[in-house]
């Protein structure tokens, strides 16, 4: 396998979490690792239940396939494989593989002596994950309720999810999410445009550095956040996207029963009006 | 610890507390509606409902009458609906009614003096008209209220005036041009679950009938006139009040992948499908009829009187008093007894037929 020639001296041993140098090893440009091979393992039981799953379905539409987690009388018990426990399976094969995934990326972190900031970012893609279908079910009392998986039948369960509390976008936190969402798009798209603006001068003109890129934001905004502050800035938006996903989710149901309007009457309670 | 560590566990501490305040705590009571995985579940805080089980204790009956003996309408003067119970029966609805409506004001609330017969008393009027209505409701409505039945008790809970009753909304005063004619809208409206939707639901589809389905099924706008953004707001109003007035939220009936589709909706839609035109009959036949009876203080800003919605039966639980049937103790009020012919019947009739088309439409 084709390596770049200042790749070789980065393929150190050492840095596993677990398995000392068992796994230590690279096939082709992978690193394998302890978790690595635990990522294979779970991803590749999971998509095998995912196949037997759809199997045992009424439809092979890659939209309509549904694997839908157990009724809500089965409450935290283990359900029979054809009444959600195939969805209780490969949701244990999920938390399996992403959590073998973001240990791997610490590995490799920990090889190349960087932060860790890569593997902390995907663990807040596992905590969204995680908090919808085992905390959130868990608070709740059941494991039926997180969302079934299928690209169809996932959706409705969001539009549904969404329903159960008359309407959603009264949910603050739902709010602060999407503020972060958006907000997310607006600072890489402004930074995306400002590095091509920079590296694609005119013609017979020289590249332009980040000295340029500042003065532009200084001239616009009166201020620029610089090269190293824009990545600071856009993992921080992202993450906090997520975050305050997890939560607008986390309060639904187990810290409110009614409709996310009604939520808003100590606002208009407040003694100013 | 270094202080700075310190202040930011109480930072996040504070944060967490801020935005808990004003929530309700687990565990919650859940209820699945639908399909397994399809997220139609009701969620309940047993806490937060507490109260309206509480509220919705049913009275103890009175110990059935005797059969036999004169009927009623014999027996005394100027009685037009109960006519055809005994002296016993009668008597027993009465004293019922009294404590159900009037337990503070007694007898003296519709009969005026010693004289029961006289009609001066206009709360005398009106008893008599929602006898009829209670009646009708029992005999002619059983797709909506069932073999559970209602009584006075449904809806006034021992008040002469039931708590949840409505009038016409002139809307607020609004500026006149492109800042004005919001449509009733971006106000928090306390009929619509503080929502922001339009305040009054009501007249367009309690009393009148204007199409509360809005979904089109032609992907063009303007193809299908009257399917349109606003009215779909009108019918947000409209759900938003049937959820809240019966403490339930959208999934209890639809499945939101389709809200129209009758197949993934589960079978209390049925129910609120008919309870809906039941309300535009009541309304019609029966309370609007009776605004010039009512003194000023009863009637709304805009001179009509009170009128009825879910609400005013329900009163936040999906069934009125959990469903428990107080109709039974109470066959007098039920639809067994002829219901005199009333205006109202004719259009019942040609509404009945409409209802008929419709579900054929479906």
């Amino acid at each position: 396998m084709s390596m770049l020639s200042f790749e070789r001296k980065y393929r150190v041993r050492g840095g596993t979490l677990l398995g000392g140098d068992l796994f230590d090893f690279w096939v082709g440009p992978f690193y394998v690792g302890f978790f690595g091979v635990t990522t294979i393992f779970f991803a590749t039981l999971g998509t095998a239940l995912i196949v037997y799953g759809a199997a045992i379905g009424p439809t092979w539409n890659l939209w309509q396939i549904n694997i839908a987690p157990p009724d809500l009388s089965y409450g935290l018990r283990f359900a029979p494989l054809k009444a959600g426990g195939l969805w209780q399976l490969i949701t244990i094969c999920a938390v399996g593989s992403f959590c073998s995934w973001a240990l791997r990326e610490v590995e490799i972190c920990r090889k190349l002596g960087i932060g860790y900031h890569v593997p902390f970012a995907f663990s807040f893609a596992i905590l969204a994950y995680v908090t919808l279908v085992v905390f959130r079910p868990l608070l709740l009392g059941a494991w039926g309720h997180g969302f079934p998986y299928g690209i169809l039948s996932h959706l409705d369960w969001v539009s549904n999810t969404g329903y159960q509390y008359l309407h959603f976008h009264y949910n603050p936190a739902h709010m602060i999410a999407v503020s972060f969402f958006f907000t997310t798009c607006l600072a890489l798209s402004l930074h995306g445009a400002l590095i091509l603006s920079a590296t694609n001068p005119g013609k017979g003109e020289r590249m332009k550095t980040p000295e340029h890129e500042n003065t532009f934001f200084r001239d616009t905004i009166g201020y620029s956040i610089g090269p190293l502050g824009i990545h600071r800035l856009g993992l921080f938006l992202a993450l906090s996207a997520v975050f305050w996903s997890a939560v607008c989710i986390i309060i639904s149901g187990p810290f409110w029963t009614r409709g996310w309007p009604e939520w808003w009457g100590w606002w208009l309670n407040l003694p100013i009006w | 610890m270094n202080s700075n560590t310190r202040r930011l566990g109480a930072l996040i501490a504070l944060g967490v507390s801020a935005l808990l305040v004003g929530c309700e705590r687990p565990p919650t009571a859940t209820e699945q509606r639908g399909y397994r995985g399809t997220g139609m579940v009701d969620v309940q805080n047993p806490r937060t409902v507490a109260g309206l089980h509480e509220a919705n204790k049913v009275p103890d009956p009175i110990p059935a009458a005797e059969p036999g003996g004169p009927s009623a309408g014999a027996q005394f003067k100027n009685v037009k609906v109960l006519n055809d119970l005994n002296v016993a029966e009668f008597t027993r609805v009465m004293v019922a009614i009294t404590s159900w409506v009037a337990p503070k004001e007694g007898c003296a609330y519709c009969h005026k003096g010693a004289d029961f017969a006289d009609d001066s008393l206009y709360t005398k009027v009106v008893a008599r008209q929602m006898l009829q209505m209670t009646r009708h409701i029992n005999g002619k409505w059983k797709n909506h209220v069932g073999d559970t039945g209602v009584t006075c008790y449904t809806c006034h809970r021992g008040n002469p005036e039931p708590a949840f009753v409505w009038h016409n909304d002139p809307g607020a005063r609004m500026a006149k041009g492109f800042a004005g004619g919001l449509g009733q809208q971006n106000r928090p409206g306390t009929q619509v679950g503080l929502t922001a939707m339009p305040q009054d639901p009501f007249g367009r589809f309690l009393v009148k009938d204007d199409p509360i389905r809005v979904i089109a099924h032609d992907p063009l706008p303007g193809a299908e006139p009257g399917k349109t953004i606003p009215q779909t707001e009108w019918t947000y109003s409209l759900m938003m009040h049937m959820s809240e007035s019966l403490g339930v939220n959208c999934t209890y009936c639809h499945n939101s992948r389709s809200f129209a589709d009758w197949g993934a909706s589960s079978p209390p839609r049925a129910t609120a499908w008919y309870g809906i035109r039941m309300v535009r009959d009541l309304n019609s036949a029966y309370l609007e009829p009776l605004a010039s009876v009512f003194p000023d203080e009863d009637k709304g800003p805009l001179g009509d009187g009170p009128k009825l919605n879910c609400a005013t039966c329900h009163q936040g639980v999906h069934k009125p008093l959990y469903g428990a049937s107080m109709a039974k103790d109470y066959p007098e009020l039920g639809g067994g007894h002829a219901a005199p012919e009333k205006k109202s019947d004719a259009g019942t009739g040609a509404r009945a037929e409409r209802q008929r088309t419709n579900v054929a439409r479906q």
